[in-house]
């Protein structure tokens, strides 16, 4: 099993926000996740990358239990992610932002940095090498000396994706990479996720463009109010009773 | 045993001063998010204020109270419009940054328009009276009374008025609050001056016991953060029951152990409760 | 590149007017006062890595300077060590104190750690004040030797102690220079711009707060050992949290977060002091509302400013460049497809 929570739950004092749920991320395609507003997508993110600790459940990865490894640790791992705000350091370059994604598969340090060791220079120098790479690969080379308060959403947007697949991972976690840019942009980067995943990268994604998740997605699962409600293709979702009933009229699913 | 029970008496005042204090601390940190360091300001002010009042204006104590109490109450919430409105946005370091701003202006202008000397403040409440045995002054009954009503008060104004409902939604979600039609701006306004009022009502009952200067606001302040922490950033029974466990702990180290290093006692705790619970004692669950 | 070499100039034109200063300023008195800036700057480099680099506001470094210098006044007056030994002891024994500080400090969140650090600065002031036995409590503590000889130098004047505290000075931002523009300087930055982020990102962000936290506390300990073998005589206001807010306008004022910031910022602000003398007894009453309204209207300081108009510059500039290019570019392309048609056409 590639990524797989095991009767995940969390609380926040009275709130229940992720409520006993049990879902397998299947390598090598895209998942999706979707729900109406506070189902408790980003919170289960935040629990699959590590940003919160569950409050009972199991989350293995690759075979390995990783419930209670520190988030830097699961990105060690291969998981990446991406938030809904990017969170970009807005007032560097576009280079200056992705170049520390890479920062995680060296290992030089403080004294390394003071004395310019040869470890320092080659460790600089393929962190350099795999920001262009990635900035290559999302499209954004041409801004990479930018500074990313004057790029446009959609650019922004795929900036935090080429600083997630610095990393290096596996696994790719997209917190609503679509939200705010118009549909010709979204065409864009739905044309950038399939890519990912033809290169062997898994994708789990939440989002609220039904018209993306329907085309892309290869599984979907549903929550409602913390809890899972359906799983399984786009089209089994479509046409599932609970999940009309959740979107007040399936209005949303067109 | 009569010393311990009487050192457990002057814990209760102690405590009650303190309690009031981290409370007004704990008032605005849980719904803002601010760590207000200019609030040893507020208590200094209050003190200062009700002296002036009775000193200067010849009102008695108790009226010289009210009105210092609004007087720091406003100059809270001129804080916050002029400087935590602003910097809402800004990344924290930044209100921490320009609290202490205020913190050193206010000190200076204590000084400077009323000069560095340890000033006294008369009292109608110097007599002493004997209690089961214990001799204690009624001015220290005065604050443990004073101190028990007034958080009976605020804890009714919050569980039992909209307004108080208000505050505490605005403490869970400032934007939600916001959304549902609360006035957050008015809402911060009120928080404000309820903690500049609470600061001076402190200062002015402990006053006739600790006297009044510029730097009086500095160990209680320092010891009000020390309460919060341990009660739990923005929990209000956690700031009462830390203040009077610091009273205690106060008296009763000062008595037993040595009184040079009381004020220590205060950091110490803090240090050891930090370093097996990273987030307080109450701290409700955010991670 | 033209930029770079502008910089370069700039650095090589200040470290000569700082080696040539004393050689053509005869007044003691100036060379005395920037002896003692240099040593602050130091203390606000310690300051801004931690604060500006890596985000977190540490209170207690006020403390730190004053343990690095009652540690070289113990060692040198009442243990009798060799000045040197004593000197590299008592900053080592304060980063160690640091790390301990540390490991519990950055456990706890923003505001704790805020908090946190300024109980622990207090307590450093307590203890210096009610230890009178080791410290001198109130009193002072009297008779720190100047800095003994290395080989032929001396340091017994009041100009080779300038030199001597100006190289400590140059080693420091050199040592941030460094940093600032390294792969772990990256990383402070990314840990301040986005804890969240950072961690994400696979940075080990406890490791990382902690080797900054370290260094900035040995930087604040340098300085302290440095100020008790100038000024000889010690109290225990200096751990008192006016130095520390004193270290925080300077910082503030010069820029947070840059390079030149700490330089910049002592400077100005204890020139200003100096010539606005008569205004001493206000002086509180200005630095209150001064730090708060910087940190409101212009949190970046002068340095802070110089560099964003500097990039808004060349931002701006670039914008243009492609503007032209583009144009430049759809002109050529409707020449081209106008130059096609008629030779179809034609």
């Amino acid at each position: 099993m590639f990524l797989h929570v095991e009767r995940l739950t969390k609380r926040f004092g009275g709130l229940l926000a992720v409520n006993d749920v049990t879902f397998s991320v299947e390598q090598g395609k895209i998942n999706a996740i979707i729900g109406p507003n506070g189902a408790g997508k980003s919170t289960f993110f935040n629990l699959i990358s590590g940003l919160h600790r569950p409050t009972s459940g199991t989350i293995t990865f690759k075979g390995r239990d990783i419930t209670r490894l520190p988030a830097n640790e699961r990105a060690k791992l291969g998981i990446a992610r991406t938030f809904q705000t990017t969170h970009l350091f807005e007032q560097a370059t576009v280079m200056d932002n992705v170049i520390i994604g890479h920062r995680l598969r060296t290992s030089s340090n403080l004294f390394d940095a003071i004395l310019r060791t040869k470890r320092h220079h080659r460790e600089e120098q393929a962190c350099k090498e795999k920001a262009m790479e990635v900035l290559d690969f999302v499209g954004l080379t041409h801004v990479a000396d930018r500074m990313v308060a004057n790029l446009s959403q959609e650019q922004k947007k795929r900036a935090a994706f080429a600083l997630a697949l610095a990393t290096d991972p596996e696994l790719v976690l997209l917190d609503e990479p679509a939200a705010g840019i118009n549909p010709d942009e979204t065409e864009g980067l739905e044309e950038l996720i399939v890519k990912m995943v033809e290169g062997g990268l898994t994708v789990c994604l939440i989002e609220h463009k039904m018209s993306m998740i329907m085309k892309i997605a290869d599984r979907i699962m549903v929550l409602n109010y913390g809890e899972k409600i359906a799983e399984g293709t786009p089209e089994e979702v479509k046409n599932n009773e609970a999940v009309i009933q959740a979107y007040l009229g399936g209005s949303a699913i067109a | 045993m009569e010393l311990f029970i009487q050192q457990l008496l002057n814990g209760l005042t102690v405590g009650s001063v303190y309690s009031l204090v981290a409370l007004g601390l704990t008032l605005v940190y849980g719904i803002l998010h601010i760590p207000n360091f200019a609030h040893g300001a507020l208590y200094m002010m209050g003190g200062y204020v009700t002296l002036m009042a009775m000193t200067k204006l010849g009102m008695p104590y108790g009226i010289a109270i009210v009105a210092s109490m609004a007087a720091v109450g406003l100059l809270g919430v001129l804080m916050e419009r002029l400087v935590f409105y602003p910097l809402r946005n800004a990344p924290p370091l930044h209100d921490k940054i320009a609290a202490i701003g205020i913190l050193l202006f206010l000190e200076a202008f204590a000084q400077f328009v009323w000069g560095a000397d340890y000033q006294t403040m008369p009292t109608p409440y110097g007599d002493v009276v004997t209690v089961f045995g214990f001799t204690l002054t009624i001015q220290r009954i005065l604050i443990i009374a004073s101190a028990v009503i007034i958080m009976i008060l605020l804890y009714l104004f919050l569980k039992k008025t909209f307004i108080g409902a208000s505050i505490i939604a605005m403490a869970q979600n400032r934007e939600g609050a916001n959304l549902v039609g609360i006035n957050t701006n008015k809402v911060a306004m009120l928080t404000f001056f309820l903690s500049g009022s609470l600061a001076a009502l402190a200062a002015s009952l402990a006053s006739p016991i600790n006297l009044v200067f510029p730097g009086m606001g500095h160990l209680v302040i320092l010891k009000a953060f020390v309460i919060i922490i341990l009660g739990g950033m923005g929990s209000i029974p956690g700031a009462i029951v830390g203040g009077y466990i610091l009273g205690f702990s106060e008296s009763l180290g000062a008595t037993y152990v040595s009184n040079d290093y009381k004020d220590i006692i205060a950091f110490a705790i803090l240090v050891i409760i930090l370093t097996v619970k990273p987030n307080g004692l109450f701290a409700k669950e955010g991670r | 590149m033209a930029i770079l070499e502008k910089r370069r100039l700039w650095l090589a034109a200040l470290i000569a007017a700082a080696i040539l200063f004393p050689l053509f300023v005869a007044n003691g008195y100036y060379v005395h006062m920037m002896t003692i800036s240099f040593i602050w700057m130091i203390a606000v480099y310690g300051l801004n890595l931690f604060a500006g680099y890596t985000g977190y506001l540490s209170l207690a470094h006020a403390g730190f300077f004053a343990i690095g210098a009652y540690a070289l006044g113990i060692l040198t007056v009442k243990a009798g060590w060799p000045f040197w030994l004593a000197f590299a002891a008592a900053c080592l024994l304060t980063t160690l104190i640091g790390v301990f500080v540390g490991l519990v400090a950055l456990r706890t969140k923003e505001h704790f750690f805020a908090i946190y650090t300024l109980c622990v600065g207090y307590i450093i002031y307590l203890i210096i004040d009610k230890w009178d036995s080791l410290t001198g409590g109130v009193r002072g503590f009297i008779g720190i030797p100047a800095p003994a000889d290395i080989g032929p130098l001396s340091f017994q004047t009041p100009v080779a102690q300038y030199y001597l505290v100006l190289f400590f000075l140059l080693v420091v931002v050199w040592i941030m220079h460094r940093l600032v523009y390294s792969l772990t300087g990256r990383t402070y930055i990314a840990i301040r711009n986005s804890e969240e982020l950072a961690l994400t990102l696979g940075i080990s962000t406890m490791k990382n707060k902690l080797a900054s936290f370290v260094l900035s506390v040995f930087f604040t300990s340098l300085a302290g050992a440095l100020y008790a073998s100038f000024i000889r005589f010690l109290g225990p206001d200096i751990a008192y949290v006016s130095v520390m807010f004193d270290f925080l306008t300077y910082l503030l004022v010069g820029g947070i977060g840059t390079l030149a910031g700490p330089v910049v910022g002592t400077l100005l602000v204890t020139f200003l002091s100096q010539q606005l003398q008569f205004l001493q007894d206000y002086r509180m009453l200005i630095f209150g509302p001064v730090l708060t309204l910087l940190i409101i209207f212009y949190p970046h300081g002068i340095a802070g400013g110089i560099i964003r108009l500097k990039a808004r510059r060349s931002e701006a500039r670039r914008l243009q460049l492609e503007a032209t290019q583009a144009s430049a570019e759809l002109a050529a392309a409707s020449r081209q497809e106008r130059s096609e048609r008629y030779a179809k056409e034609g």
